[in-house]
């Protein structure tokens, strides 16, 4: 099967520090793939380069028919690229001045221009689906951390994105509030949403992955099946993290 | 000492309630008219726009280093000098527009720091969602910066509404204008002013009980 997401060659630097050294990665339709590693060694920075929240200094991100180049994406680009891909921030980032309806909503209204009654029900099957029927019409000041992050997740479920990105989704979370988070994205994962998912959560990319890639130094160091990068990894830096994390 | 002329002041309280709309009239223009410059150039100067940013910021350390009386005079007397075609222009129209430059200018440092106490997360998951830079200062950012900067732009708005006094000085009747009329009439000029000063008080009296309650309704996002 051929690639769904097809990401060559992105570079990212800040300043003198290169982040992002060269990343080759191809996603099939469906495939969940975890990002693991050692801090600062850019898994954040290349979910935020797929998003163009960090614009990359080189290389190409494609998605289905859309391919952006760093070296010339323009506004529209960008734009149709974030459309679609899904972000689900470590901090929830939820929209303030909106009750958890309206930020599912928002998406659907001001970017791709759904009618509010049209929107109105889709944002409550999605509240329905992540456990939050009833609270449709609290502020984010009003939620639990878990359930911020709910309504996060839903935002960018709303999208259909080809491709959901999780950044971190329950480093922010207090220990109550991983496992109805964990619970929520295994039930996406199920339903055999293309994903890419950074995390430290190493039994639960385990469980959910088909594939685990190891990233050091902004370079994806090894990566196959969960089994073997648990189990019988090949590199010797891919160990040594996995004895300090495991 | 002489006692205060009541009555005299009594008679007064018609014939400066009918200048109140006047009043009101220069204010809520010049205020709305403000409150729209002062987003655009706050906007400009957040988002560093190129040389409109340099432009704006001369703009803003104008009208905030010069007085207000200054600047209407500018306007009403000076540049008609230079340019012909405003010589038509009248005193309500130059007060206006002399409000609207001067309150502008402070409002939109006030607008510019609500935005950028924004939190940075808001930007970004606006943008992760494919918004357009108009549509995410909309929709997410310009509403929570309107909660933080509201206070202020009132206080602004109360200083606006005394500000209008000014244009007595353009030979506009206004409240003021026409106190100053009654008391040349009557040489009571403390029973004129008396009376103008507690209707300049009752006026923002009125408009601090409606800035509570919009305070309270834009705070309701906040609330638990």
């Amino acid at each position: 099967m051929s690639c769904e997401i097809d990401v060559s060659g992105l570079v990212k630097r800040f300043g003198a520090n290169t982040v992002l050294d060269g990343i080759d990665l191809c996603l099939k339709p469906g495939e969940r793939v975890a990002i693991i590693g050692p801090s600062g060694t850019g898994k954040s920075t290349l979910l935020r380069c797929l998003n163009y929240l960090d614009r990359p200094d080189q290389g190409k991100i494609a998605i289905g028919d859309l391919t952006v180049d760093a070296a010339k994406a323009g506004k529209a680009e960008i734009l149709a690229l974030r459309r679609r891909t899904g972000f689900v921030f470590q901090g929830y980032a939820l929209f303030a001045n909106m009750t958890a309806r309206q930020n599912i909503m928002e998406g659907l209204t001001t970017v791709r221009g759904w009618s509010k009654e049209k929107a109105q029900d889709r944002a409550d099957q999605i509240l329905t689906q992540i456990g939050l029927g009833d609270r449709g019409d609290s502020f984010p000041s009003g939620l639990s951390g878990g359930q911020q992050q709910r309504v996060g997740i839903g935002r960018a479920m709303a999208l259909d994105a080809d491709l959901m990105l999780f950044d971190e989704p329950t480093s922010a979370l207090d220990p109550e509030w991983v496992g109805e988070v964990l619970d929520l994205i295994r039930k996406i994962a199920d339903g055999r949403q293309t994903m890419l998912i950074v995390t430290h959560e190493m039994q639960f990319a385990r469980e959910i992955a088909d594939r685990v890639v190891f990233m050091e130094g902004g370079r994806i160091v090894e990566q196959g099946p969960p089994g073997q990068i648990f189990g019988n990894a090949q590199d010797d830096r891919t160990r040594s993290f996995l004895r300090r994390v495991g | 000492m002489r006692p205060l002329d009541i009555a005299y002041m009594w008679d007064l309280v018609p014939v400066i309630a009918g200048y109140v709309p006047l009043t009101l009239f220069m204010a809520v223009i010049s205020m709305i008219a403000a409150l729209v410059l002062a987003a655009i150039l706050a906007i400009v100067r957040v988002l560093r726009v190129p040389i409109l940013d340099r432009v704006v910021a001369v703009f803003i350390s104008f009208f905030r280093g010069t007085p207000l009386l200054v600047q209407l005079f500018l306007f009403y007397y000076g540049l008609p000098q230079m340019l012909s075609f405003l010589t038509s222009i009248n005193g309500v129209t130059a007060a206006i527009f002399g409000l609207t430059m001067h309150f502008s200018a402070y409002m939109a440092e006030s607008i510019r720091g609500a935005i950028l106490g924004v939190d940075r997360s808001q930007w970004e998951a606006a943008q992760s969602i494919g918004m357009t830079q108009g549509q995410l200062l909309r929709r997410i950012i310009l509403p929570q910066a309107a909660r933080v900067a509201a206070p202020t732009l009132m206080n602004y708005f109360i200083d606006m509404i005394k500000g209008t006094s000014l244009a007595f000085t353009l030979g506009v009747t206004e409240m003021m204008g026409a106190a100053q009329k009654e008391a040349a009439g009557s040489f009571l000029y403390l029973e004129a002013f008396l009376v103008v000063a507690l209707f300049y008080w009752a006026i923002v009296e009125v408009l601090s009980v409606g800035q509570r309650r919009m305070e309270a309704h834009l705070g309701k996002a906040v609330a638990r």
